[in-house]
């Protein structure tokens, strides 16, 4: 029997007192904690899906809708922009941008988004081959590992895509051709995990009825045509090249400049006053979001600390009021020959084994919460958070709660350790 | 054994309390008889050194307790005297068993479970080593406090008015305990109380005077 297992069983001997000073201490920890795990996958999320990309250009509307569509995957798309529009900022001797991948929305398998671009799009995170190759011809794709491991894909599957970004087996393209599945990519942990990879011209083919339908652009046609005609003999034609290309319609382009100077910072605002497209830069919006998130956050870490302060009292009053019951037991105990020493840290250890179950407790909690918001999160935005993670600020987050359990049971300690044994001994 | 020589105490400066010196053989009983207010307990708490005189000098075992600090009297007091009240105290979250254990480790003594079930035994409680001392009888609770002072093998015992709740029957039976187990023990007793029951079965007496300058709620 020592000091420590004698604070512990005072504790368990009032389960009820212990009980609510465990449970708010446990709410506390656990609320901080899970914020953290959030904002910390979150940000990893959006910042490794920032990949470099400076700028977005796609058809009119929110600026943050048209990042969140189109780099994301998160939300529809503003709209399409046709090609004719887009090419320009697609001529390999632009004199500021570097890159331009074409990014075409608007179908899914299984609520999975299937994507129409070229293979600089998986360069772009960084991708790599886990199995087979990447996209070639029409009706050829390469998909993510999240889908792979979700949908049980395997090489040489088939699928046709269904219309819009929710699965409804009504919105089939049953008419269409089926997607076979050429290469599956290792996981990255970035956005393509989660995307079925094709060629622009697949996301046409499938839409046939549609691209015949825009026949009134035929006028621009023979022009751009012209135009196609000269770049084609400079570049070569990649697979998936959209400059022989005319007529079709594409969802956005993901921009990355030659280099960053005062032309390049002016460039999103002559394109969003001078034509009918829309520039968005990824960094300003995702400090928009950050923001807006950031309040949200904010509020609910104070709300987080006030339950733990109210917590810390909550042991502090358990531990004060105690000490009235006790009175006699510790007097007992120094007559026993317990030193003031001695019974200061009895009562020091009930404070801070309480904040460590509570902390225990609160972090299990907020991990395990966290688990059940990366399901919810699986399930409508096709985003893989986990609560499986280990983070530094769990440390500190322990130095806090010993900290408030120490405080807690500083003044109760003291008036103990100080008690006079011989009048309270006196007292019949 | 337990000697004192000129004993004061006084309250907040004004009124003194002086006792008579006491020496006490090892190994003897003795009985401090006095009415209400002559300062019973306050002698008590000062042989135990739960309170410090103004005057004067207590000696246990040659150690005289006015010169040890006072966490080396804390330790000397768990050690070497075991003390039984008027009203048993116990930690009321631990089992008997777990009581002694403790006073064992708060005196710093090592764990010592055989002992613990032995005198148990004698004190015929044994089966109660694993109940709280909630659930003990009155009866059981004063053999369980006397056992809780004898578990450290105290070189002194000091016993302050333990029967003056009980029958006279218990009493009876309260008194055999204490002066057996002082005897097993070879340990001095020393018995404070009002009650002239006991004072058939000690030899050795002092008589405490109602001190006129004294507070009475001492």
């Amino acid at each position: 029997m020592n000091i420590a297992r004698l604070s512990w069983k005072n504790l368990t001997d009032k389960p009820l007192n212990m009980a609510l000073s465990l449970i708010l201490f446990a709410l506390g920890v656990g609320l901080i904690s899970l914020l953290f795990l959030l904002e910390k996958q979150l940000q990893e999320k959006f910042d490794k899906n920032l990949a470099g990309i400076d700028l977005v250009i796609g058809a009119k509307g929110s600026p943050l809708q048209l990042i969140l569509s189109s780099m994301y995957h998160i939300d529809s798309p503003t709209g399409n922009i046709s090609l004719e529009e887009a090419r320009p900022f697609m001529r390999p001797d632009h004199p500021l941008i570097g890159e331009a991948i074409p990014v075409s929305l608007g179908d899914s398998y299984q609520s999975y988004r299937i994507v129409g671009t070229d293979h600089r799009l998986v360069g772009l995170y960084a991708g790599k081959l886990a199995e087979g190759r990447l996209w070639e011809g029409d009706f050829e794709v390469t998909i993510g590992a999240s889908i792979a491991r979700e949908l049980g894909l395997k090489m040489g599957d088939k699928f046709k895509s269904s219309h819009g970004f929710v699965h409804d087996d009504d919105l089939e393209h049953g008419d269409a051709q089926s997607f076979q599945v050429v290469g599956i990519l290792a996981p990255s942990g970035a956005v393509i995990d989660q995307l079925i990879l094709t060629n622009t011209q697949s996301i046409w083919k499938v839409h046939g009825e549609h691209a015949e339908s825009e026949g009134a652009a035929d006028d621009h046609d023979h022009e751009a045509h012209e135009h196609a005609e000269g770049e084609h003999a400079e570049e070569g034609a990649a697979p998936g090249d959209l400059s022989a290309e005319s007529g079709g319609e594409i969802t956005a382009l993901l921009v990355k400049y030659k280099t960053r100077n005062f032309q390049t910072l002016n460039l999103p605002r002559n394109i969003n006053e001078n034509t009918d497209l829309l520039a968005a830069t990824p960094a300003i919006e995702l400090n928009r979001i950050y923001a807006r998130l950031g309040v949200g956050m904010d509020a609910l870490q104070v709300l987080a600390l006030v339950i733990v302060v109210v917590s810390g009292l909550s042991i502090f009053i358990s531990l004060f009021s105690s000490l009235k019951d006790r009175k006699y037991e510790l007097a007992w105990m120094r007559v026993m020959g317990a030193t003031p020493g001695k019974v200061f840290l009895m009562i020091i250890l009930e404070g801070l084994l309480l904040a460590v179950s509570g902390y225990v407790l609160g972090i299990a909690l907020s991990h395990f919460g966290m688990e059940v918001l990366a399901g919810f999160m699986k399930e409508s935005y096709r985003y893989s958070l986990t609560g499986a993670v280990f983070m530094w600020q769990e440390v500190a987050i322990l130095a806090g709660a010993l900290l408030v359990g120490f405080l807690a049971a500083v003044i109760p300690a003291i008036q103990a350790s100080n008690a006079d044994i011989s009048t309270t001994l006196a007292q019949r | 054994m337990l000697r004192t020589t000129g004993l004061e105490y006084s309250y907040d400066g004004k009124r003194t309390l002086s006792f008579p010196d006491v020496s006490c053989e090892q190994g003897s009983h003795w009985l401090v008889l006095g009415q209400s207010g002559c300062g019973k307990t306050t002698l008590l708490h000062l042989l135990g050194g739960l309170l410090t005189p103004s005057r004067g000098t207590v000696e246990i075992a040659g150690t005289r307790l006015g010169e040890l600090r006072s966490t080396a009297r804390d330790h000397f007091r768990g050690r070497q005297i075991g003390i039984i009240f008027q009203k048993p105290h116990f930690v009321r979250s631990l089992t008997v068993g777990e009581n002694l254990q403790l006073a064992r480790h708060l005196a710093g003594q090592a764990p010592d479970q055989e002992r613990i079930v032995h005198l148990l035994e004698r004190l015929n409680i044994v089966h109660k080593l694993q109940a709280r001392t909630d659930n003990l009888s009155e009866g059981e609770r004063q053999r369980a406090a006397i056992a809780l002072a004898l578990v450290n093998k105290p070189k002194v015992i000091l016993a302050d008015e333990p029967t003056s709740a009980l029958d006279d029957h218990h009493t009876g039976e309260v008194v055999r305990l204490l002066e057996e187990q002082a005897s097993l023990a070879q340990a001095t007793l020393l018995v404070v109380t009002h009650d002239n029951r006991l004072k058939a079965q000690f030899p050795h007496q002092i008589q405490l005077q109602v001190q006129p300058n004294a507070s009475g709620a001492l």
